[in-house]
């Protein structure tokens, strides 16, 4: 008979980590905002998930398919993937926009570098900011919140930050709501795409997946910091013109990118340093682009950017290794 | 209006001026020697001839640096081609065709341990020296398959790797990559071969392998001169290429069918057929 | 309590109820003794010794070849009735001696019993040389080397491992425990070999019996006990000098590049031995364990027991097995058969079920950097393994691939259970060929 043994090179005991559980618990960790979605913009809101997680999870068995690959479906990458774009869709997308949006972020996004660990770009976001160039109307088309117990049918709105970019283009000053209305912002009852309207979720979620050590505090940290700092230097010296850093924090889809896409494992840095260079870039890039760029919100861009230098600040922070320190 | 075709002129101007003189000033005078090798050689820069690739053999050759027959991949022909261009007489050269000389599947052959790790037989190796109980057979973790530049070879549903003699070019990566030496280099020409790398003893043979050889000499007594038997493993007699015109017969006569005669199929579990080449 | 410890690095369970409660049992001698004689890092020893000998314990079997090589002695007296290859625990067969036992396990009579103050360094030097002792933590790096630092080089610091920060093994927690004692009469003795006074002893506080009992054995001796958090890998040598002295070993140094000489407090119960009885290293303990076995326990073994006879010794297997481990589960070696015999270096003997293996599953790096975040040598062991998949040796030398120890922190945080330390390793030796060969 064959020899039963097993031989290995070391160590054989393992942590039990896995790329699945990690996946699984940072879908966990985006329950909160899903379920603050469904409630402030009802079965809308329901389909453009369903379609999303769905055609992401099939556009991925079918990539698979196409390549000739194993299945890859149950890591969870491609479901958390469709989560996070729904998350950054309008709860109007027709049908159609939700499922292109899959598409691209599967196969655009990530299956041509290789799949999983090999895409340089955020696949939801590559998405994201594909459907929101190619159709900018369906992507901007907001709806104001109408929480299941008002019954009211959803009205079009703007979002607080697009409200603020056009008040400061047309009359060079503040709306009015920029300073009343932070509480609703909070809460997420505001105009907005599904997963950026809800601060308190979203901060819920992202303090869950500190705690069960899934991200560092690095990126989220540095990222929001950054935008912090540098909208309140801008607030400021011009309270009228620019808006005040709480606004910047509770609008838009700061919280969302800062907890959850931008802490992608696949395209951020894998050293602390290189995580708060990271992070600051995109903090610096989305207050930029908010203030003076052409687009009201410039999270998605922001992170983009940065990954597209990920590469690079892995490449220059390298820490440094045992054994140098004592020479230096 | 004026200003603007005056302005966008003018950069263009200045552009092109720079351009110019950059182009004469910083030219690399290239020996046109070198582009014509270059021509001819088949571009897969595979590194068969000890260059990086193509092209720094290119310029090995046309700088006298390289000897002209260092391209295996492209055989004959390109030899020729490269010795028109540089106006010297071809050598005769003999096609050679690597041949994995192992049949032992993991079906057949025994396992001495289950190996958990990196899928690369040079990593396995080092595992007190393999999972198979052969100390010289196929590891079947496919890293000549992942080594070929030319997609010549496969694994079979079965764990062994298989060349296909269509596709390979004879560039030896394989040979170099493969920590047991279980893949040789054969001329072209001769399709029937001892599939088996073990110079252990028959009765040691048995115990690990159902289609090892074990060095009966039978193959020798069928068709006498066609093989050379030492150290208990027979291989074909390459020295004889021309009179081997009876050596199938062998491959029948073989009691652990080790002998496979590639112009009548590939081992078990490899999609590959034999074609034109092979088809006696 | 003053806590130190170094950067990197995690807490795997330790697994260590299993024997730690139990003290250590001199295991009876088994029906043969397969001694191989190369058993230490370095120039394996010369088998001076023939088929049919009558030989004693303790007596010469094979003498050391260079500066870097140590005798091995028989570890029983009886009969040699073979020289032959068997299979060894590097996982092939290699020369060994193999002795049947008389029963009598008569010492050699020509093994003198010294006065450490009565003998220089020098003469201490040659005989725990003489004496076979080797690093008995695992690593087996002849003692006489360490402790011969080239002139010029300044030894201020002796610091001994207790930390024993695999998890599983208790060998060397029973040892301070049972065996203080002899333990600090060998610090003593390397003190007057490096002619030094500064010796700390690291202990992980996951024993604070053996911390309590070292600091009240040692306080007469001046010899200090530094509490250690238990973190893995605290007893690698670098991270155990960093922890104790804040000092780190250049990369691709030696301790004593930074003055430190460092030994595991086995080795140093031994040392005592060798000088006040004159015995060579024929026995160690070690930790027979692992959800495989019905009663583990810490065994005092003569060197070229079977594994399986150990494993007699504990109630034998519960279940099939499906690993044996030689060592500790983050370092340790898997052997092809319980045959093999337990050498110098053998702290351990571990076996899991097949229930008891980790899943491995192998995806692709998600670069979660958490391979980056335990490194205690601050590399990225993500990035040296890819260039290792692509055989980008240069590559890997720029970073740092030589700097690995090899801990295995890397490969046992991963979420995509890739074989990091296995890819590192086999760059490692690509490197190695290439700078030979250069």
């Amino acid at each position: 008979m064959d020899n039963q043994l097993y031989l290995s090179s070391s160590p054989h005991i393992h942590s039990g980590e896995t790329t699945e559980r990690i996946m699984r618990l940072v879908i966990y960790a985006l329950l909160p905002a899903v379920l603050v979605s469904l409630y402030f913009f009802g079965l809308p809101a329901l389909k453009v998930l369903l379609i999303c997680t769905l055609g992401c999870v099939v556009c991925e068995a079918l990539a698979n398919k196409l390549l000739k690959q194993e299945l890859t479906i149950k890591d969870g990458s491609g479901a958390l993937t469709g989560i996070l774009l729904a998350l950054n869709l309008p709860a109007s997308s027709p049908w159609w926009l939700a499922l292109l949006g899959s598409a691209i972020a599967i196969f655009i996004g990530k299956m041509i570098y290789g799949g999983l660990g090999y895409n340089p770009f955020n696949p939801a976001l590559v998405a994201r900011v594909v459907l929101l160039i190619s159709f900018p109307v369906q992507m901007t088309r907001w709806t104001a919140p109408a929480p299941l117990t008002t019954g009211i049918d959803a009205v079009t709105a703007a979002t607080p930050l697009g409200e603020m970019k056009m008040a400061v283009m047309l009359t060079g000053k503040l709306p009015e709501t920029a300073n009343s209305g932070l509480l609703d912002y909070f809460t997420g009852n505001m105009g907005g795409c599904l997963g950026e309207v809800s601060s308190i979720a979203l901060l819920l979620g992202g303090l869950l997946l500190i705690y069960k050590k899934v991200i560092t505090w690095h990126i989220p940290v540095s990222f929001i910091g950054t935008t912090l700092l540098v909208s309140t230097i801008f607030w400021l010296a011009d309270p009228g013109k620019y808006a005040n850093p709480l606004f910047h924090l509770l609008t838009g889809g700061l919280l969302l990118g800062a907890f959850f896409m931008a802490t992608d494992m696949v395209t951020s840095p894998i050293t602390y340093k290189g995580m708060l260079i990271f992070g600051c870039g995109c903090g610096l890039l989305t207050i930029l682009i908010r203030l003076f760029g052409g687009y009201p919100e410039g999270v998605s861009f922001a992170i983009l950017l940065m990954n597209a230098v990920t590469p690079l600040i892995d490449r220059s922070c390298r820490p440094k290794i045992y054994g140098l320190a004592e020479k230096a | 209006m004026f200003a603007a075709i005056l302005s966008l002129g003018g950069i263009g101007l200045v552009a092109a001026t720079a351009l110019g003189v950059a182009a004469k000033k910083f030219a690399v005078e290239i020996d046109p020697r070198e582009l014509a090798i270059l021509e001819v050689l088949p571009g897969a820069n595979c590194g068969a001839c000890g260059y990086p690739g193509c092209s720094g053999y290119a310029k090995g050759v046309a700088e006298g640096k390289a000897l002209p027959t260092a391209c295996s991949p492209g055989g004959a022909e390109v030899i020729e081609a490269i010795a028109s261009v540089l106006g010297i007489e071809a050598v005769t050269f003999e096609p050679q065709v690597a041949v994995v000389a192992c049949q032992g599947d993991n079906q057949k052959a025994k396992v001495k341990y289950r190996y958990l790790g990196l899928t690369d037989c040079n990593a396995a190796q080092k595992l007190a020296d393999g999972p198979k109980t052969c100390p010289s057979g196929c590891l079947g973790l496919g890293t000549c398959e992942r080594t070929c530049p030319f997609d010549a070879i496969e694994m079979t549903s079965e764990n062994l790797a298989v060349i296909n003699r269509d596709k390979c070019t004879g560039c030896e990566k394989c040979v170099a990559v493969c920590p047991r030496q279980v893949i040789r280099m054969t001329p072209r020409k001769v399709t029937t071969h001892v599939l088996c790398n073990s110079h252990d003893k028959g009765a040691l043979i048995r115990g690990y392998c159902q289609i090892g050889c074990i060095g009966c000499h039978i193959c020798n007594k069928t068709v006498p001169g066609a093989f050379v038997i030492e150290n208990f493993l027979a291989h074909t007699n390459y020295e004889k290429l021309d009179e081997l015109e009876d050596i199938e017969l062998a491959v029948t006569k073989c009691p652990t069918k080790c002998i496979r005669d590639f112009s009548s199929g590939y081992p078990a579990g490899s999609s590959f057929v034999p074609t034109r080449n092979d088809a006696a | 309590m003053n806590l130190k410890t170094f950067a990197g690095g995690l807490h795997p369970p330790d697994s260590k109820h299993y024997s730690a409660n139990k003290p250590i049992e001199r295991c009876p001698l088994p029906d043969e003794l397969v001694i191989p004689p190369a058993q230490h890092i370095g120039a394996p020893a010369e088998i001076c010794i023939n088929v049919g000998d009558q030989v004693k314990k303790g007596q010469v079997i094979a003498t050391a070849k260079g500066f870097v090589s140590v005798p091995v002695h028989a570890s029983t007296s009886g009969m040699v009735v073979a020289i032959e290859p068997r299979l060894h625990p590097m996982g092939k067969p290699l020369p060994a001696v193999v002795i049947k036992p008389d029963g009598k396990d008569q010492w050699e009579d020509s093994l003198q019993q010294h006065d450490p103050d009565q003998l220089n360094a020098d003469e201490l030097k040659k005989l725990i040389c003489a004496a076979g002792i080797v690093g008995m933590g695992g690593a087996t790096f002849p003692a006489h080397v360490k402790l011969s630092p080239p002139e010029g080089k300044k030894i201020d610091t002796l610091i001994l491992n207790g930390v024993e920060c695999e998890p599983f093994l208790t060998a060397d927690h029973r040892m301070m425990l049972e065996e203080s004692e002899r333990i600090i009469d060998g610090i003593n003795i390397l003190r007057k070999i490096l002619g030094l006074e500064t010796a700390i002893i690291g202990i992980e506080v996951n024993k604070p019996d053996a911390i309590e009992k070292l600091t009240r054995d040692c306080a007469p001796h001046g010899i200090q006990v530094q509490p250690l958090k238990v973190q893995y890998p605290q007893g690698a040598e670098k991270q155990l000098i960093d922890a104790c002295t804040g000092r780190q070993v250049p990369t691709g140094g030696l301790p004593m590049d930074c003055g430190v000489v460092v030994q595991n407090v086995g080795t140093c119960a031994a040392i005592s031995d060798t000088i006040r009885l004159g015995r060579p290293l024929v026995e160690r303990v070690a930790t027979v364990t692992g959800p495989g076995i019905r009663e583990p326990k810490n065994l005092l073994i003569a060197i070229g027991t079977s594994l399986q006879h150990m494993l007699d010794q504990c109630g034998g297997l519960d279940g099939e097995p499906a690993k044996i481990i030689m060592g500790g589960p983050m370092m340790g070696q898997t052997q092809l058969s319980l045959q093999v015999p337990a050498i110098r270096g053998t702290s351990g003997l571990l076996i899991f079920r097949e229930q008891d293996l980790p899943r491995k599953n192998f995806g692709p790096c998600i670069r979660c950097g958490r391979c980056v975040s335990v490194c205690p040598i601050h590399l990225q062991p993500t990035t040296i393994a890819a260039y290792a998949r692509l055989d980008m040796i240069d590559e890997a030398e720029n970073n740092n691939a030589l700097d690995c120890i090899e801990c295995g922190c890397c490969t046992y945080i991963c979420p995509a259970t890739l074989p990091l330390v296995q890819s590192i390793r086999h760059i490692k030796g690509s490197i190695l060929a290439k700078r030979r060969k250069i």
